[in-house]
């Protein structure tokens, strides 16, 4: 399997503050990550800075997607290349419907129009996966979403704009038991469809149960402090940090 | 599910290309007695029109200028020509409009609007109508559309504009107002005789092309009980190196239950000074609702004035500003609640951008006779950088305790989380700014007529661009 991404001795600071310290991670195609850590470890920071957040400034350190340094590269050119975020906390948009936004958001990654039916039939099937509401696509994005419907919309962006990367930024907390479900059926939906490679930053096993997980990476204090297998993952969530760091 | 990416920008071009004018009768700048007689022999004024226009110079002459708001000192009125005629009569038939008007106004897309979702056009280019054709099943419903020269003129309805025009905006109401009485020409007459519903709009498209003249049309619209009407007014200009005056004046008689919705999609070159006078007054259970999209101009004073004076009247303003460089754009709405059990309801957002300068000015006022009457103001403004600025000036005065006045402002800016939200999608920083910018103005956009939403979203479209860095 190839690598599709690769950082190497990352350092990353916002506002005069240094965040990270010299971190490295691979993630070959196809392969699913756990990315775990206590609160302030990086793990954010680590997500926003791969997908270009203008929040943070790399001082060192490259980003490799698919073999070519997007260290410098803008948040829309990596969305084309195909690296996506599920945002802790999705931003509204008031005025804009969520389907406006998707089509448009589809158009550009795919650089050609695409006919209203067409859209319409495929945002459906999306839809219908996470058993979302239809009228969900008329409404303004995020704009009064509770924290579940907010997530699921995350979520129904991946299923639509099948990027080969997805980065899920605790896409899973705050949730009730159903709507993890629900957002693991598109995870796993994602997976299938896409072959798609998965960066997950959690604190809940439940999500990760229907998932076969590669790898895992623990942070601690903006630093690499232990990788591991998938079966780490689970560990920690058993006993704590404290047993494996 | 909205479709509006699937229009193709238009470009600035559109508006700006311009026809030379010397086909036109050019009068020489400046007002005098003189050159008003010479537009009331023009015009063929009845004598009392002639008088009229000579006692509103009279007034314009001793009325001192406005200068509570943006500043107007780069107009010179006395070098702006205040008349010119086309070389054109009126027509009924587009194809006998002369060719380089008739192209100006084809480009502008009126004659295929006209075909497609309109009841009635017209079409003034510089100071007169150079055409108007209302459907014959519209016509037939009683429903009059025509240029006031001709209703002056017509005995049925001379009367009718003699006892209206001015009336409702006197031209004591401030220097520009007498100005326009004294130099008025072309605009609209509208009759919509009682319960005659009229489904499609009617529209007038105003088209300013002679250099360093002013545009001074008069819309009169009399709405009899229960009738309805939308009526929609274009207006644009292309851009010359002399500064342009627009002066309009609109004065709208709603009757008792009738409902008008007037909605104006302003575009005038950015050197234009948009002076322009907009009243209506409502009867009882009657309603106004009142539609702005201001994009162009220089200067704007704008605050379209709605008086409720019967019982249970309404009026609705949805309105946007969009200033950008080198414009100061004045505009909002009066209110006088002058009756029992009024409402209005106000709405605006407005925009400001490279240096932009967007001020939003309301008054609302409720008179001791008007108890149990509403009002709700709120405006939204969006700054886009750091150079640009956003008033809001929120008049309101209250004669009786039993009334219902609410009021409410925010100023914002584009976030950077919004930002990078949008572009972690594939949108590049320009079309995300775009993006939420049309988002802001979504609520003004899905008032207005389908087409109108579209020039409105192009319009936004091409004044974000270039806008990164």
């Amino acid at each position: 399997m190839s690598e599709l991404l690769k950082i190497t001795n990352l350092s990353v600071k916002a506002e005069d503050k240094e965040l990270l310290h010299n971190v490295d991670l691979i993630i070959d195609e196809g392969e699913t990550h756990v990315l775990m850590g206590q609160n302030g470890a990086g793990k954010s920071t680590l997500g926003c800075t791969i997908m270009g957040s203008p929040e943070y400034t790399v001082t060192g350190g490259n980003i490799y997607f698919d073999g070519e340094d997007i260290t410098e590269e803008t948040a829309d050119k990596r969305a084309k290349r195909g690296i996506f975020l599920s945002f802790q906390n999705p931003v509204e948009i008031p005025g804009v419907t969520l389907s406006e936004f998707l089509r448009n958001s589809l158009e550009q990654l795919t650089g050609s129009k695409m006919k209203i039916w067409d859209f319409k039939k495929k945002l459906h099937a999306a839809m219908d996966v996470l058993g979302m509401d239809r009228a969900y696509a008329d409404r303004e994005l995020n704009v009064g979403f509770s924290g579940g419907e907010k997530k699921k919309a995350e979520i129904l962006q991946l299923l639509m704009l099948k990027p080969k990367l997805a980065i899920l930024d605790e896409t899973d907390s705050g949730l009730d038991v159903d709507a993890v479900k629900t957002v693991s059926k598109g995870i796993e939906e994602y997976r299938k469809a896409s072959n798609g490679t998965l960066l997950i930053i959690t604190h809940n096993a439940k999500i990760l149960e229907s998932l076969t997980v590669d790898k895992t990476h623990i942070l601690a204090d903006g630093k690499n402090a232990k990788d591991g297998g998938g079966e780490l993952a689970f560990r920690v969530l058993e006993n704590g940090f404290g047993e494996v760091l | 599910m909205s479709e509006k990416t699937q229009i193709n920008d238009i470009d600035r071009s559109l508006y700006d290309f311009r026809f030379d004018e010397d086909e036109s009768d050019r009068f020489t700048s400046g007002i005098t007695p003189e050159i008003i007689s010479e537009i009331s022999k023009e015009k063929n004024d009845p004598e009392w029109m002639s008088e009229f226009r000579q006692k509103c110079l009279r007034i314009y002459e001793k009325t001192p200028m406005v200068k509570w708001g943006a500043s107007i000192e780069g107009l010179d009125v006395d070098n702006i020509v205040t008349y010119i005629r086309p070389k054109s009569r009126m027509n009924k038939d587009w194809d006998s409009v002369p060719d380089n008007i008739k192209e100006t106004f084809e480009r502008l897309g009126i004659p295929q609007a006209e075909r497609e979702s309109l009841a009635g056009v017209g079409a003034q280019y510089d100071s007169e109508l150079v055409y108007h054709n209302v459907r014959s099943e519209v016509a037939k419903s009683g429903v009059v559309y025509t240029d006031i020269e001709s209703a002056m003129h017509d005995p049925k309805y001379a009367e009718m504009i003699r006892t209206h025009f001015m009336k409702l905006v006197p031209p004591t109401d401030h220097k520009f107002a007498a100005l326009h009485g004294a130099v008025w020409s072309g605009g609209s007459f509208v009759y919509v005789p009682k319960g005659v519903h009229l489904d499609i709009p009617l529209q007038s498209y105003f088209r300013l092309n002679a250099k360093g003249a002013g545009q001074f049309e008069h819309t009169l619209i009399i709405l009899e009980e229960d009738s309805y009407l939308h009526f929609i007014e274009g207006c644009s200009a292309p851009k010359y190196y002399e500064a342009g005056l627009h002066a309009g004046c609109v004065e709208l008689y709603v009757a008792k239950g009738a409902k008008l919705r007037y909605s104006t999609i302003e575009n005038w070159s950015k050197n234009m000074y948009n002076l322009n006078t907009k009243r209506a007054i409502v009867e009882e259970g009657g309603k106004i609702e009142w539609v702005s999209g201001s994009f162009g101009s220089h200067v704007s004073y704008l605050y379209p004035m709605s008086i409720l004076n019967g019982r249970g009247a309404s009026a609705e303003f949805t309105g946007i500003t969009f200033a950008g460089k080198g414009q100061n754009l004045d505009t909002g709405t009066k209110v006088v609640h002058n009756a029992p059990d009024t409402s209005s309801y106000i709405n605006t957002k407005s925009i400001s951008k490279s240096g932009g300068i967007s001020t939003f000015r309301s008054s609302v006022v409720v008179n001791k006779n008007a108890e149990g009457s509403k009002s709700s103001v709120s405006c939204e403004s969006l700054m886009l950088d750091d150079i640009s600025r956003s008033d809001t000036i929120p008049a309101i005065d209250i004669k009786t305790d039993k009334c219902d006045v609410g009021h409410e402002a925010k100023i914002g800016r584009i976030s950077d989380e919004a930002l990078f939200y949008l572009t972690s999608r594939g949108l590049s920083e320009e079309d995300a700014r775009a993006m939420i910018v049309r988002g802001f103005a979504d609520n003004v956009s899905k008032e207005l007529p389908l087409e109108y939403a579209v020039e409105m979203n192009n319009l936004i479209g091409l004044e974000m661009k270039g806008n990164v860095g």
